[in-house]
């Protein structure tokens, strides 16, 4: 081989970890060149939402199934580090994950007799637990604060960094996400990924050749809604505020959205649906108003012309062109 | 005491009728193309909104009001199966889920633009003057939501058991691939299938706001728990729709009322949770 071809070769086998230095390099560069905070606080925003699609991907696209009710979790991750960490004083960052623990158990008590059962049964129970912890937020106010939400949440912090200014918070809440990021290209490369995206094709096929599917899919569930957690703690943390309308079915109908515009079973394109849709709002002016209908709007048509989502089925379409246009050449 | 026990029971047996229609067009839609029909929801929302605009937009009485609603939401939800589901020519589940998700956020948005976002009130059917019976007083509009969906049930069954259409649409809702190699062509019954799940959903609007104000998202609610009660009686089944829709309603209104009624909407899908865990396929499922 010549030399050219050595290096698309390697560029080609290792384009996954040369997609995620570049981002990765992108990210620490970012707030040099951009250091306006608002639009800090958009990509931080952007962070945190990849953090939950990232997750619900995992169990839509790759396990194949439906959740309506990621917002509970990730509200559960929200309340619980105010809680832990103002009510009781806990230090943050063990509340952090004992909360994602806990949201993990929770999961796997709705996971487990749910998952049992297909698609809308499933699409039904979460959604109806989002509503249960929607009220739960709002009616148990001595606990939570009620309607007027929750303040006062203490910052997170590294011996003496405190990350309470967007520059830091930019490299607190990407970095999270891209160890996030990297655990899922991880994952849906290893045996588990495979049996996943196996079983996302076809339940049966993927029985019948040795996948535990219904442990897969509540294995699956559990780590989404762990993700959804400590997102949801990142983001009281970073907000040191938090009310019980972020974290209703229309937040998880919204996170829905990006899952299906990144395309279904895409982790790249996961990153990319949730800042389409964060960013969305500040490239219309008249948003407010339409709000329902563009986001409506631009889940059925991406449902309906590109099902595997914008990059995964632009990318598809670019394919077969090209491959129609070498095969004309090659006849030419 | 025995009052108060009278008093919920015919409260949640009004609110289990409104439930119960909801859910018998869950079911209607999911019989005959095997999806959640989320759209549901905004029917029941649409209904009361043609009525308010029925009622006061075009100075129509009551009767004929409510019938214009009912018809209108009917037209809407197959103009949304016309245009919005059947171009998408997907038989994957998940997209088709999807799709009603999307329509149903689309559609809210058009209510949202149309109707705004005030509440409204709805006058009832007919003036509120309680009537005593075995000394619980009800309202006459509870008398009317009960009433009317009797009628309602009773012409479903008329129309599945008798007319030709009907006995279609149980051939595809019992083996959909024998339905096609006979000749039922399933375009028409998707279309009928919406237009009965909209008229429901819609007659349930109309009967329920009244009560509850109007309101654009009045219907998410609503519509939930009706699915809620789909599932509960068993999805799919038409008495168990109606059964769980009664018992939903019960169980809500009992423990609104010796309970706590701050908590009264999460008892729906506690139940629901607890079914699912016991029996997932509900009281009737097959």
């Amino acid at each position: 081989m010549t030399g050219r071809q050595n290096l698309l070769y390697f560029l080609s086998l290792h384009r996954t970890g040369l997609f995620a230095t570049l981002m990765a390099a992108a990210l620490i560069l970012f707030p040099y060149i951009e250091d306006n905070p608002y639009t800090l606080g958009l990509t931080n925003l952007i962070a945190i939402n990849a953090i939950i699609v990232l997750g619900l991907n995992l169990f839509i696209g790759y396990a194949g199934q439906i959740s309506l009710g990621h917002a509970a979790f990730f509200g559960l991750g929200a309340y619980g580090s105010a809680i832990a960490t103002v009510t009781f004083g806990l230090p943050p960052w063990p509340s952090m994950f004992l909360v994602a623990a806990l949201v993990g158990l929770v999961a796997l008590a709705v996971g487990i007799p749910v998952l049992r059962l297909s698609g809308h049964y499933l699409a039904m129970a979460t959604l109806g637990l989002n509503y249960v912890v929607h009220t739960v937020l709002l009616q148990w106010d001595e606990v939570t604060g009620g309607p007027s939400g929750f303040a006062g949440i203490p910052s997170l912090s590294v011996a003496d960094v405190v990350f309470d200014d967007p520059v830091s918070l930019h490299y607190l809440l990407w970095g999270f996400t891209m160890v996030c990021l990297l655990l899922c290209l991880n994952l849906v490369r290893s045996g588990v990924g495979r049996g996943l995206a196996a079983l996302a094709g076809d339940e049966t096929a993927a029985a019948s050749l040795g996948v535990d599917t219904r442990s897969a899919k509540v294995k699956v569930f559990v780590l989404s809604a762990v993700l959804a957690s400590l997102a949801g703690s990142l983001f009281a943390h970073c907000y040191s505020y938090v009310s019980p309308d972020t974290f209703g079915i229309f937040t998880s109908t919204d996170m829905v959205i990006m899952v299906v515009v990144g395309g279904m079973g895409s982790i790249w394109g996961s990153v990319f649906g949730a800042a389409f849709l964060t960013l969305l709002p500040e490239w219309m002016e008249i948003f407010d108003t339409y709000k329902d209908f563009v986001h409506g709007g631009i889940l059925v048509l991406v449902l309906m012309f590109l099902p595997q989502g914008l990059i995964t089925g632009l990318t598809d379409m670019i394919r077969v062109r090209m491959a129609l246009w070498r095969r004309d050449h090659a006849a030419a | 005491m025995y009052t108060d026990l009278l008093q919920y029971i015919f409260s949640g047996l009004t609110g289990g009728a409104i439930y119960a229609l909801i859910a018998l067009g869950f079911c209607v839609v999911s019989n005959t193309m095997g999806i959640v029909n989320f759209i549901q929801v905004d029917f029941v929302t649409l209904g009361g909104m043609f009525m308010f605009s029925a009622l006061f937009a075009l100075g129509l009485p009551t009767v004929p009001a409510l019938v214009l609603a009912v018809c209108l939401v009917a037209l809407v939800a197959m103009v949304v199966e016309r245009v919005g589901l059947r171009p998408a020519r997907s038989d994957n589940h998940l997209v088709l889920i999807f799709l009603t998700v999307g329509l149903s956020i689309i559609l809210r948005g058009i209510i949202k633009i149309v109707w705004g976002k005030n509440r409204m009130a709805l006058p009832p059917l007919t003036p509120d003057v309680p009537v005593q019976i075995l000394g619980a007083s009800v309202l006459p509009q509870a008398l009317w939501i009960l009433g009317l969906t009797v009628v309602a049930i009773a012409i479903l069954t008329w129309f599945f058991h008798k007319t030709s259409l009907g006995l279609c649409m149980r051939a595809v809702a019992s083996n959909p691939t024998a339905a096609a190699v006979v000749g039922i062509a399933s375009g028409r019954i998707r279309l009928t299938s919406y237009a009965i799940a909209g008229a429901l959903g819609g007659l349930a609007g109309v009967l329920v706001t009244p009560i509850t104000t109007l309101n654009y998202d009045v219907g998410v609610l609503l519509g939930l728990k009706g699915f809620a009660a789909a599932i509960l009686g068993g999805f799919g089944s038409f008495p168990g729709a109606i059964l769980g829709g009664l018992g939903l309603g019960l169980l809500e209104s009992l423990s609104a009322g010796y309970l706590s009624s701050a908590y009264k909407d999460v008892v729906a899908f506690v139940v629901l949770l607890l079914v699912l865990f016991v029996r997932p396929k509900g009281f009737l499922g097959k």
